[in-house]
């Protein structure tokens, strides 16, 4: 070594001024375009290049789908569409902010679906239709949230891994459903096991001018409600607390069973409502193999939209579209319907990529919302 | 197996560089956590590393441990430029890192601990191994059973095998992060002989502490970092050539150049502390009562057993003993956290025992959690609300279930005022402030809504000297108003330097009560070492 021993020598820092801290984020405008926009574009070119390389022209399927789910009046169809999807996503978002994985929507929906398709033409001649429509939510709400308590309790007791518990209710709720549509709610007039029919008059009615049922505003209004739900009242708040950190809820004084079995309830509810809407609006009735498996799509979207009930509202419309018109697309290329979920698998797939390669420790981890209790945006850098 | 030894007794009086650091630099985002930091740990030679959290301490040894890499910078090995890849590679070119805790495994015996990770072969040689531990015990003077299960050994003995452990693995540098901070006075004296020993081998050793008195009295050298910048150094004459009161004048100016004045304030922190008993009569009712409380361990933990206490109005208890002796136990049974099996706990006479968390907290029970990023607060929230946290509902901040933003912000402004937090504005996550910034929202959440017993776990844990000084003296004052105060701790020195009376707690019993006095220091570290000699 050649310094001198003589003294401590003091090392200025070799460059002066304030710069220790220096800002590396990306901003929110590239933060959602990285989370939020680029997993959709990559589906969308992956979606192309399978496309192409099963010999079909992806311009043409992507044009197909526009055309299948926006033009002349298929917009309508797909916000139809929309009902039970944001009425899903919804649900889903009470219990993800709770950080409660509820996969069990499917067997929810059908479940409460063939509740509401067995009793609601029963009860139809009797009561005025509007109160029928209003009692009929009401059952779907109570049926789907019933078909939660099993697993919230195992949960909230025991805590029993809820993605198994939701997952294993929702085949029994799956099969039970079909059991209730070919045995006491059959129609026995159809060859078909299928329950008896609403009559037209009795279903949703239309918004003026167009074909659109009435699902969708109560869908929007829910969305509205979770959303207020969520950013402004201390419940959401208590629901975020336990999703950050089980043990922080406790600390805190929070009651933790309570809010696990609350928030399952109001997830189910608003699954229940999702197949109100559908049922109410579109079939009037529900066959016995009828599942059309909205759960899974809506997942990804939800986190798209980092659990904001109204940020979610335009990707469900996409998603909404891309069903509509994709099953359209699919027609022409000659694929199967569900080619569509392959983008909708393409998307989940590229979230966690995106997740990975921007080196999140924790995957999903920046899906989560950093903040939903500020009042407003306000720079903060200002002390 | 004596190819790898690091016993090569080369102590050419410690001029030969073992590692050397040039211009490292990392930054994490929003922070500049290393600011090209140049550092020469020579051979057997303790160089240490001094301040605060958030100086880069943490993340120069990551980076020299191989679990991050630098953005720009070299690192020299016995003078040649090597890339650490990983933590793995980092062993394997001689650097050992010798962790507090977790990378130990409890069940297995000390020598399992050790051949784990052995990569030599599918069959373990237990009889070798048995004679090459022998031999490293001898040649730095410790004595560890290899038949012992590990997790039935006291934390300093684990301590020393880490140091086996990582000598094991052949290292040439050793870096020890913060290790005397769960040790008894006993314990420290162990191990600053072994340190002696290390470097006498001619092993570079990287010694991590928050406290100036221990780095002027082990170091050989000491390098001073604040705000990811190497603000200094003291080479090893200066250190031998001055009295510690002026070097530690010196270090303390560096690590805070701008506060001059507060630096003077800080200086009594900087020895150890002799005791300090507040002034104050106590006496009458017993706010908290502890009767007989047992509590049963979850996995890993030993539990309460019969523990009781009966602290007065007023006064400040504090709890000493070793981590991990039950004091998570017993502070989350109190709060109402985790039930407890058999006795009573009282709070002015009402008992607490059917009550939950936040029923007990409405009688006035404060807890201030050691875990303030997990438990404590929410990191995804704001300031404000983690100020409210425990308020969710209640008037002035909710009305009918609705959020008062006005009233929420208000209060956080005066209590972010009151409390001195240093936060960009109320509505700054939390997650984004230094740990300092962050215990001092817990504490202003904790004690501004007219708390009368609180208990404190470790509320100093992981402070720099001015923070820590800062939350002593918020507890202080508390006293001082009549609140009733449990400090859980495994500094002594903090204790002595707060407590009106001591409670030694080992192996989850109570094993004596001291008085804080001349004679409390020597007394709890008997206690703390005897167990069950009360």
């Amino acid at each position: 070594m050649t310094e001198t021993t003589a003294a401590a020598e003091l090392r200025e820092p070799p460059h002066p001024g304030e710069a220790a801290r220096r800002p590396l984020r990306l901003g929110r405008v590239g933060d959602f375009l990285l989370r939020s926009i680029l997993p959709l574009v990559l589906a969308v070119v992956t979606g192309a290049i399978v496309l192409a390389a099963i010999g079909v022209d992806p311009i043409d399927y992507y044009k197909d789908i526009y055309s299948g789910g926006i033009e002349l009046s298929a917009w309508q169809d797909s916000v139809m569409r929309m009902a039970p999807l944001l009425l899903m996503a919804v649900g889903l978002i009470v219990v993800f902010r709770a950080g409660i994985w509820n996969l069990g929507m499917d067997g929810q929906f059908l479940l409460a679906g063939a509740v509401v398709a067995g009793l609601g033409p029963w009860i139809e001649p009797h009561v005025p239709n509007a109160l029928n429509l209003v009692l009929m939510f009401l059952v779907a709400g109570a049926v789907g949230a019933a078909w939660t308590i099993p697993p919230a309790l195992l949960k909230a007791r025991y805590g029993l891994n809820e993605i198994i518990t939701t997952l294993m209710m929702t085949f029994i709720g799956i099969d039970l459903a079909q059991i209730l549509v070919k045995g006491p709610f059959q129609d026995p007039t159809t060859a078909t096991p299928q329950t008896r029919s609403f009559d037209f008059t009795a279903l949703l009615p239309s918004i003026p001018g167009t074909r659109i049922h009435g699902g969708i505003l109560v869908a929007l209004a829910s969305a509205v409600v979770v959303w207020f739900l969520m950013s402004r009242t201390s419940f959401g708040l208590r629901l975020q607390v336990l999703g950050a950190s089980a043990r922080s809820a406790r600390h805190m004084g929070l009651d933790v069973p309570r809010l696990i079995v609350v928030s399952f309830l109001v997830s189910g509810m608003f699954v229940g409502f999702a197949a109100a809407a559908e049922i109410l609006g579109i079939w009037g009735y529900q066959r016995a193999d009828w599942n059309p498996a909205f759960g899974l799509w809506v997942v990804p979207l939800v986190f798209l939209a980092r659990l904001n009930a109204l940020v979610v509202i335009p990707y469900v419309f996409l998603l909404s579209v891309v069903s509509i018109g994709g099953d359209y697309a699919a027609q022409n290329a000659g694929l199967t319907p569900r080619f569509t979920l392959l983008l909708v698998g393409l998307t989940l797939l590229f979230m966690a990529l995106t997740e990975w390669v921007a080196g999140r420790a924790e995957l999903g981890g920046s899906y989560l919302p950093r903040t939903s209790f500020r009042r407003r945006r306000r720079s903060e850098g200002s002390s | 197996m004596t190819s790898r030894s690091p016993t090569t007794a080369d102590a050419a009086g410690g001029a030969k560089p073992a590692v050397e650091l040039i211009e490292i630099t990392k930054a994490f985002p929003g922070v500049l956590a290393n600011d090209r930091i140049s550092l020469t740990v020579r051979r057997g030679e303790v160089h240490c590393l001094l301040g605060e959290n958030g100086a880069g301490k943490s993340t120069l040894m990551n980076i020299l441990s191989g679990m991050i890499r630098p953005d720009a910078g070299e690192i020299r090995l016995d003078g040649r430029a090597v890339e650490i890849n990983s933590p793995k590679h980092a062993i394997e070119l001689g650097i050992g890192m010798v962790y507090q805790h977790a990378s130990l495994v409890p069940q297995l015996t000390v020598l399992e601990n050790l051949m784990l990770g052995e990569a030599e072969g599918i069959r373990l040689n237990a009889g070798a191994a048995r004679d090459r531990l022998q031999d490293l015990e001898g040649s730095i003077g410790l004595d560890v059973d290899p038949g012992a299960t590990t997790g039935t050994l006291a934390l300093g003995q684990q301590q020393q095998l880490e140091i086996i452990k990582a000598l094991w693995r052949g290292s040439k540098v050793l870096i020890l992060d913060e290790p005397t901070s769960m040790l008894t006075p006993q314990g420290v004296a162990e191990l600053e002989q072994i340190i002696v020993r290390l470097k006498s081998q001619g092993l570079g050793v990287i010694f991590i502490t928050h406290k100036l008195h221990e780095a002027v009295s082990m170091g050989d050298r000491v390098s001073i970092l604040s705000q990811g910048r190497l603000v200094g150094v003291i080479e090893p004459a200066e250190l031998r050539s001055t009295t510690h009161e002026v070097l530690q004048e010196r270090i303390i100016a560096l690590m805070f150049p701008s506060q001059a004045r507060q630096a003077a304030e800080v200086a009594e922190l900087t020895d150890e502390v002799e005791w300090h008993l507040p002034k104050r009569t106590l006496g009458g009712e017993p706010a908290l009562e502890v009767e007989s409380v047992s509590v049963k361990p979850g996995p890993g933990e030993i539990g309460v057993r019969d523990v009781s206490l009966d602290v007065w109005k007023g006064e400040i208890m504090g709890i000493a003993g070793v981590d991990g002796n039950g004091q998570r136990e017993l502070a989350e049974a109190i709060a109402g956290q985790r039930p407890i099996a058999a006795g009573d706990i009282r709070l002015f006479g009402h008992s607490l025992v059917r009550l939950k968390v936040a029923q007990r907290e409405k009688l006035g029970l404060r807890y201030v959690t050691d875990d303030r990023l997990q438990e404590g607060t929410v990191g995804s929230l704001s300031v404000a609300m983690n100020i409210v946290l425990k308020q969710i509902g209640k008037p002035p901040y909710w009305h009918r279930g609705r959020i008062r933003y006005s009233a929420i912000l208000g209060k956080a402004r005066e209590l972010i005022a009151r409390f001195e937090i240093r936060t960009p504005g109320p509505e700054t996550r939390v997650g984004a402030l230094s740990g300092g910034n962050v215990q001092k929202v817990v504490l202003a959440r904790e004690l501004s809504f007219d708390p009368k017993v609180v208990v404190y776990s470790k509320p100093t844990y992981g402070l720099d000297v001015r923070t820590t000084r800062s939350v002593r003296q918020t507890i202080r004052e508390q006293a001082q108003q009549g609140v009733t105060s449990v400090v859980i701790s495994t500094d002594l020195d903090e204790l002595l330097d707060l407590c009106d009376r001591i409670a030694v707690l080992s192996r989850g019993r109570i094993v004596g009560v001291v008085e804080n006095g001349p004679t409390a220091q020597q007394h709890v570290g008997e206690l703390m070492v005897g167990g069950k000699a009360a």
